[in-house]
């Protein structure tokens, strides 16, 4: 494994060091507590009633016989919840409008996808539950389903929503009734001038298949409205404090009456940001007094919670002979699912983000149609968005008989270069992973045989900041517990601790992070958007300041000094002036540790921070595969993710986050699509037909990271959990092309896809 | 889940009895890789599990060369595969019963199970009938014989009336000169459901294929025994001709749908495609 460390991880002790993660031991044990773990004395087992329909006016539910079914403590519907308002709350990687949030966890006059909740019941166990769901009887009426994002855009199309407007960025709407929600656009420069620039031009099409993040642990909720009015929470997400701002509204209790436990969470990608079950666990717990928990099966998680957007895209691009890119042209349709709110925005941001080009128009649309509401997942909206424009820079290259790498090189943004949104780049590490990849072993290796081929493609995320908060307090025996508010699902609880050790000269074995409940920390956003590492880090950082300023002032305390004359030093010695016979005074942090108590009390450090900065990631992937041209089959022969982590906290975490990225990103390329057909059923909500990557379709993804620190950080950090996912497609899609010579512009390229593209039509 | 009724039956008429008794809600419990899970999700309505694994008779691998190979029909894959006949004379049910599931699943999943399950897409059938099989059924009226392209009837239908179920597979010693192979197609590189599959058996004697069976599957709503590719191959010695023609007899005879696992056009192209390489590696192993 190749990993190439700057100089200037070597300036740290803790930080570019892989210790064994502290929440490892209760992993590999089993003893970790997930969601569905959770048993409460007197708990109901809850069960949710879908739509079998993908777009249907719902007549009539009768409830009455799941009602009198025995052991059945609970049937609910939407009429069961308070009348939700249009107010619009910050979700993290995203927002949601509160009616159509409560909408979306349990449907009104509508069903709008199929798998969409109707009814909810609460019974003794989840036998019976089941059997109750089937006794409760809906009327629906048919309504003609929207399928497909271009189909969706149409006049002529019918209506998800009564009422719903395509929005302006400039805040106008339309006249009439659509369902595309909203229409946006970034532009700079001159168009016109920008093509008549070009030598060469190029425009293409592009389809992308709604796809599912496939976290292994599903959905689950457990609720219990106590009897004074305060509501429980215990859920697997990725964000407490969202979870606790989301239900709070739906069920008519102020957030400060809503307490949420986050469980240990097996995989959420985004897609454990948005509730689904928690709102109706808690109504039901209401109902009955009792716990209720409601866990989802694999179909209803593919069925029901988000995946990211289906998308039609058209990019055209222009070049001089010598490369030099002149105009950028980018449509984007985004799939938001049942409810506006697709990544279409993020998405058209970070389309021709790599590059300094100095003309750009990008247009994004979000667009309802009858699947499931869209969450976020990884990097939200940009692996679809770059595919597009990754694949068209792929295809210029060929055509200009320049290699792809040089070219993105000539064209790459630098410090300075701003983008069609108006973002301007500080310190960026685009140019060094490109040249990190131009340097690498598989770079400058050969293919070995026919209908094998080659792929590169550059990828871009914004990494942002934002609340996060960091309490720790310091134990006699010099141990440090930290509390935090992020749900740890990448290895933030090491990569946090990690920086309190570095900030305070202790080892990362000596602090203790602990994720806790919303009533034990400080506000933290969701765990996404790459920014738990980030900012986490930096409220570590300065929990550990404060730490530090305190002890010094202990310090002071027990030597009768000024304070201003002690001194914590990095190594965490605090030394003070030398005392009346001039012997030198200081203290080790644990020799202090030991006399908090007794000096007057023990010291707690505290951060709350809210950083609006961000710390851009760029990367580089090159692949090489093997086409099968009788069955159309793509091998991934070899794979290398090379990427900017600004700092790597701790290598090894980050290198499986550019894995896991790689994974997914070619999961998307290869197999993973949701297949639906004409009535808008989903026909593969397994595992078995919604086919992710296994172990025997990979190699060794090979990373390679780049350090470019980001000087916007304590400790250089950017995030890197999301960018991987971003190239693996274009990368791939080249990849073929140069094997077979197929250029295939939709995802996923299954062999079904490349039999079809080549096979003669049949006579 | 259904609340299911669990009889572990002691013997074949027992075993048969229970079935009757239980009529449409009873169903044989092997390794339960199919009905448990269809029981879970409601697919099929089961009141009564009849679980025949306590029969010596179904969980036996026995083989002599007069009357060949017997395979119990609840003997599961990892003890089929694992077994020193089958791997030297019988390498294509290794092909195919390595293919079912993982690991885990291969050690409940049986053939017997595969074949009574009755999928178009099972990757045990189309071996079994290159292989000549013939399907050993117990029931209230006693023993009877089935030839195994003849037992399924349909998408999960079979030729099994009431209390009836299979004991047994019974297969012939191959010939001398004998190959036979079975490959699947599926998109990703271990569990996964067939696209289309296919087997072939061919005997080659003085370098001419005296003899052939070709089977494909999940192209057709059974699996199916393509007579027209046998006889494209057999009298003539094998050539990329005879073979071409082959495949073409298969594509001819594939009649699949449209769904999420594959497409029409994919498949009856696929048809062709696994029927070449089958008859190729078949033709390796008979010549070994």
């Amino acid at each position: 494994m190749v990993t190439a460390q700057s100089e200037v991880a070597s300036q740290y002790n803790v930080i570019g060091t892989r210790p064994i993660r502290h929440d490892g031991v209760d992993k590999v044990t089993g003893a970790a507590q997930y969601g569905a773990d959770l048993q409460l004395p007197g708990m109901l087992y809850g069960r949710v009633l879908r739509s079998p329909h993908a777009h249907a006016r719902i007549v009539s539910i009768d409830t009455s016989k799941a009602a009198a079914l025995e052991g059945v403590k609970s049937v609910i519907t939407n009429a069961d919840f308070p009348r939700a308002s249009d107010d619009v709350i910050d979700t993290g990687e995203g927002s949601a409008q509160l009616n159509w949030l409560l909408d979306n966890v349990i449907a009104s006059d509508k069903a709008l996808y199929k798998g969409h909740a109707i009814a909810a019941v609460a019974a003794v166990d989840h036998h019976i539950a089941e059997d109750a769901i089937e006794l409760i009887e809906v009327e629906y009426e048919l309504l003609p389903p929207v399928l497909d994002v271009r189909d969706a855009m149409l006049d002529t199309a019918p209506k998800l929503h009564d009422g719903l407007k395509t929005g302006e960025m400039d805040g106008s709407k339309s006249d009439g009734d659509s369902n595309t929600a909203s229409h946006l656009r970034f532009a700079k420069g001159d168009m016109e001038a920008g093509f008549a620039d070009a030598d060469v031009v190029i425009e293409r099409e592009f389809v992308t298949s709604m796809a599912h993040q496939g976290y292994i642990e599903p959905h689950n909720g457990t609720a219990y409205w106590r009897a004074d009015g305060t509501l429980d929470v215990w859920t697997s997400t990725q964000g407490s404090f969202v979870v606790r701002d989301s239900v709070a509204p739906l069920v008519q209790l102020s957030p400060s009456q809503v307490k949420v436990t986050p469980m240990e969470i097996g995989g959420g990608f985004g897609g454990k940001i948005p509730v689904y079950l928690e709102p109706l666990a808690a109504i039901l717990s209401r109902n009955t007094g009792r716990p209720v928990q409601l866990t989802m099966n694999r179909e209803e998680v593919l069925l029901a919670t988000g995946p990211t957007s289906g998308t039609y895209m058209r990019v055209k691009m222009g070049a001089k002979r010598d490369g030099t890119l002149t105009a950028g042209e980018v449509y984007l349709a985004f799939e938001a699912g049942a409810y506006p709110g697709s990544p279409v925005g993020a998405g058209a941001m970070c389309a021709l983000a790599p590059y300094d080009i100095p003309n750009q128009v990008i247009d994004g649309y979000d667009v309802v149609v009858n699947k499931p509401k869209t969450a976020a997942y990884r990097a939200p909206g940009a692996p679809q968005a770059e595919f597009a424009t990754e694949a068209v820079i792929n295809e210029l290259a060929e055509q200009l008989q320049i290699d792809p790498l040089e070219l993105r090189l000539q064209n790459a943004a630098v410090e300075g270069a701003s983008r069609a949104d108006g973002f301007t780049y500080g310190v960026i590490g685009n140019v060094e992973c490109m040249q990190a990849a131009q340097d690498s072993s598989h770079w400058n290796s050969e293919l070995a045989g026919p209908n094998q081929g080659r792929g590169v493609a550059q990828g871009f995320w914004f990494n942002i900041g934002f609340e996060s908060s960091a309490y720790a307090q310091v134990n006699g025996d010099g141990t440090v517990p930290l509390v935090l508010g992020s749900t740890d699902i990448g290895g933030t609880r090491a990569s946090i601790a990690m920086q309190l050790a570095e900030t305070l000269g202790i080892s990362a074995e000596e602090v203790r992070p602990h994720v806790v409940d919303t009533n034990s920390v400080g506000y933290t956003q969701v765990t996404g958007g790459s920014r738990t590492t980030f900012a986490g880090g930096w409220a570590a950082y300065e929990c550990a300041m404060d730490i530090r300023r305190q002890m010094a002032e202990r310090a002071a305390q027990i030597w009768e000094v000024d304070a201003a004359e002690v001194e914590y030093g990095d190594d965490a010695v605090i030394r003070g002036p030398a005392d009346d016979e001039g012997n030198e005074r200081s203290f080790g942090f644990k020799e202090l540790a030991g006399q908090l108590a007794a000096s007057g009390g023990h010291i707690v450090g505290r951060a709350d921070v809210n950083k609006t900065s961000s710390g851009p990631a760029f990367a580089t992937h090159i692949v090489d595969v093997e086409v099968d041209p009788d069955t159309g089959k793509v091998d991934v022969l070899r794979y290398t993710a090379v990427q900017d982590a600004g700092t790597a906290i701790h290598p090894a975490y980050v290198e499986g986050q550019m894995q896991g990225g790689a994974a997914q990103g070619i999961g998307m390329a290869l197999n993973e699509e949701y297949y639906y057909d004409e009535s808008g059923d989903l026909k593969n909500a397994s595992l078995l037909d919604y086919r992710m990557p296994t172990a025997l379709d990979l190699p060794m993804i090979e990373p390679i990271i780049v350090e470019v620190p980001n000087p916007g950080h304590p400790y250089g950090v950017r995030g890197v959990g999301e960018v991987p996912i971003i190239p693996p497609a274009p990368a791939i899609q080249a990849a073929i092309a140069d094997a077979v010579g197929l250029r295939m512009n939709e995802l996923p390229i299954s062999p079904r896809a490349i039999l079809e593209a080549t096979l003669p039509e049949e006579g | 889940m259904q609340a299911v009724k669990y009889v572990r039956a002691a013997s074949v008429d027992e075993a048969s009895r229970l079935l009757q008794e239980g009529g449409e809600g009873a169903r044989v419990l092997a390794g339960g890789t199919d009905v448990i899970v269809q029981a879970r999700e409601r697919t099929r309505e089961i009141d009564l599990f009849v679980d025949i694994k306590q029969i010596a008779e179904t969980m036996s691998i026995a083989y002599d060369a007069a009357d060949g190979l017997s395979i119990g029909a609840a003997a599961p894959c990892h003890e089929i595969y694992g077994n020193e006949t089958v791997r030297e004379l019988y390498p294509s049910l290794v092909d195919s019963t390595s293919l079912i599931g993982g690991t885990a699943i291969q050690g409940r999943a049986s053939l017997g199970g595969n074949l009574c399950n009755s999928s178009p897409a099972a990757d045990g059938i189309p071996t079994l009938i290159v292989l000549e099989a013939t399907v050993e059924i117990a029931g209230p009226n006693g023993r009877r014989s089935v030839a195994v392209e003849d037992f399924c009837t349909a998408p999960g239908r079979n030729v099994l009336e009431s209390g009836e179920f299979v004991v047994s597979l019974k297969f012939p010693t191959p010939a001398a000169g004998s190959g036979a192979r079975f490959l699947r197609f599926i998109p990703r590189n271990e569990m996964d459901i067939a696209v289309t599959n296919a087997a072939t058996q061919v005997r080659i004697e003085n370098g001419s294929v005296s003899w052939a069976r070709v089977s494909i599957g999940a192209v057709a709503p059974i699996p199916l025994l393509v007579a027209d590719a046998a006889a494209a191959l057999v009298g003539q010695p094998l050539s990329d001709e005879t073979i071409a023609a082959a495949a073409a007899a298969s594509r001819a005879a594939a009649s699949p749908i449209d769904d999420m696992r594959g497409s029409i056009r994919q498949r009856r192209h696929l048809a062709g495609v696994l029927t070449e390489r089958t008859i190729r590696q078949a033709a390796e192993r008979a010549a070994a």
